[in-house]
């Protein structure tokens, strides 16, 4: 059983074509794994066992008859608790939401049971995808499985932590500012958040309109771009969603195209701020990726440097705007004892948001309202503009971008709770891709002096996810971190 | 500087009752945020574009075609007060 959990989609996809196991057998190894190692980690909010268990059946029962499966059939994935899966709790880690069941299944996790995957859990997550610590959870502070006393980075620190504790191979985060790719950063695992427009938003909870996607993690880049191709596509029901063929991205893995690459380092990410650990490792990789091919170039993006003021005008604005519909009357929590609407209202918005959430909305209305819209709102969507032109110019003359993903390894639990704004500047080089909408991924590439991981970010133009993966897979098989994740990973979270 | 006026205000929009600690603490916050946020007033923004999205899409239509999407009672699950088939809500308006 503890040599299943070990593997990767990829092999236990294979196990289970080739009959050597039935998904059966695969569920009970990873719900025994998450019996050991969640008291610890702390990462997932619900069990999803009967869903899981009627999958594993269908599949077993197809393999019996000998009909067709899917291309990930038997891989078991745990799905962030913003995505929608039908019948099942969809709480965003917030008590507004805590009672509510979807009655609906959203496009990208509907797309994957079709494709043959299993549903073990709801992941943890900062309240509504807010935070980078996974520390703003209504519910419980999940660990890093690096080191118990630190945070695993959020907001997608469940699904980020569940990976690297071998809960399963593969899980769905989503990705607003960098909520994918800096959990992955500081939990030692890959993690992807697609151009803007590639996988649908349908049944995805809103944060941010215009920023979030739902991106996959794994610990090795060929399983993030199988779960990446299997959720992938148009959907007529997120008008937002890009109407474009879908790249065979595992095909193109192995073209090994780093050879007479331009990879631009971006100047302005790089510098003050970064620690000195984290530098090193990117130079390090710098290195790696030269030997490979490519030739690495300095670039500048001048207005860079304004995305975090940027982001959390224009995250909060429309955060505040999607959240609005908490109000009591249609689902979701509601105050007792209120006898007109409004304090009803108000009173169950001021007790089923947690204090983040509330900070936010604050700042996003503060931002919306008039006298300030065009101070802020206005003036902050103008630099989006100059940021999104600055990576636009910079992709005539680079194919990739490389920055470290995030300025530091894992901080401790607590650290930068009491101040909001240390904890905003966490995201710094993940957030100027989310502005411009393009795809990023977070690659394992080395470890600090306290043996945390450190995570190396790569950013291609728009649509261009067969180029970043194959890149981040050729970096990843030359970097050769994988064994020594597995290894010490299952030391701390099980030894 | 955001005073505690400005925050009571905003909550008021915003449809948040605050506590008086939470008021003093966002007051507090939302000063430093913002304050890092004035930074954008060194960017020349003349004649730029607001950009609202990353993708160029406008206008995405599809036929407007009544379909079922839900059974009432299916919806109805979810409500935290729910009577005769509706949504239930305290008094509005005198």
């Amino acid at each position: 059983m503890k040599d299943l959990v070990n593997k990767s989609a990829k092999e236990l996809n294979k196990l289970f074509l080739s009959k050597e196991i039935s998904a059966k057998e695969i569920v009970n190894a990873f719900y025994k794994q998450i019996e050991i190692v969640e008291p610890k980690i702390q990462a997932l909010n619900s069990l999803t066992k009967d869903l899981a268990y009627k999958q594993a059946e269908e599949l077993d029962q197809k393999v019996s008859r000998s009909d067709k499966l899917g291309p990930i059939a038997g891989v078991p994935i745990i799905v962030k608790d913003v995505l929608c899966v039908k019948n099942y709790h969809a709480t965003c880690s917030s008590k507004i939401l805590e009672n509510f069941i979807a009655p609906y299944e959203s496009t990208a996790t509907s797309n994957l049971w079709s494709a043959g995957a299993i549903c073990l859990a709801k992941s943890n997550m900062d309240e509504f995808a807010m935070g980078s610590s996974t520390e703003n959870s209504a519910f419980k502070k999940t660990k890093n499985p690096w080191n118990l006393n630190t945070v695993p980075g959020g907001s997608s620190g469940g699904s980020a932590a569940s990976v690297a504790a071998m809960e399963a191979p593969v899980s769905l985060g989503t990705d607003t500012g960098g909520s994918v790719r800096q959990p992955a950063s500081f939990c030692g695992v890959v993690g992807l958040k697609p151009t803007y427009g590639r996988v649908s938003r349908f049944g995805l909870i809103a944060f941010a309109s215009s920023l979030d996607q739902v991106g996959p993690f794994a610990r090795d880049v060929y399983d993030t771009a199988l779960i990446l191709q299997h959720m992938s596509g148009y959907d007529p029901k997120d008008s937002t969603s890009l109407n474009v063929d879908v790249p065979d991205y595992i095909s193109k893995l192995n073209i090994g195209n780093l050879k007479g690459k331009k990879i631009g380092l971006i100047k302005e990410l790089i510098g003050d701020g970064i620690e000195s650990e984290v530098r090193k490792s990117v130079e390090n990789s710098i290195k790696i990726l030269k030997d490979l091919g490519a030739e690495i170039v300095e670039i500048s993006l001048p207005n860079v440097k304004y995305s975090v003021p940027v982001y959390y005008i224009l995250a909060t604005a429309e955060a505040s705007s999607n959240l609005a519909r908490y109000d009591g009357v249609k689902y979701g929590h509601r105050a007792q004892g209120t006898k007109e609407v409004l304090p009803m209202y108000t009173k169950t918005r001021q007790e089923g948001f947690g204090a983040e959430v509330k900070r936010r909305i604050m700042l996003g209305t503060y931002a919306l309202s008039s006298g300030y819209y065009e101070a802020y709102y206005k003036k902050a969507q103008q630099v989006r503009k100059l940021v999104t032109q600055d990576f636009l110019n910079s992709f005539e003359k680079v194919d990739l971008m490389i920055t470290p993903t995030c300025p530091t390894t894992a901080f401790e639990l607590g650290s930068k709770v009491e101040d909001p704004l240390s904890m905003y500047l966490s995201d710094i080089a993940t957030i100027p891709a989310s502005l411009a909408g393009l795809p990023a991924i977070s690659v394992p590439c080395g470890f600090d002096s306290k043996n945390l991981p450190i995570g190396l970010q790569i950013i291609a133009p728009a649509l261009s996810e067969e180029l970043l993966l194959s890149a981040a897979y050729e970096f990843e098989k030359t970097c050769n971190l994988f064994n020594k994740t597995n290894m010490k990973v299952s030391a701390v979270v099980v030894g | 500087m955001i005073t505690k006026e400005q925050v009571e205000h905003v909550a008021k929009l915003a449809r948040l009752s605050l506590t008086g600690e939470e008021i003093d603490l966002y007051s507090k916050q939302l000063s430093k945020i913002l304050d890092y946020i004035d930074q954008l007033n060194e960017v020349n923004t003349k004649g730029v574009e607001p950009m609202t999205q990353p993708i160029p899409t406008v206008n995405v239509m599809r036929e407007d075609l009544v379909k079922k999407q839900f059974a009432r009672d299916e919806i109805l699950k979810n409500a935290p007060h729910e009577e005769y088939g509706f949504f239930r809500v305290p008094k509005i308006g005198e």
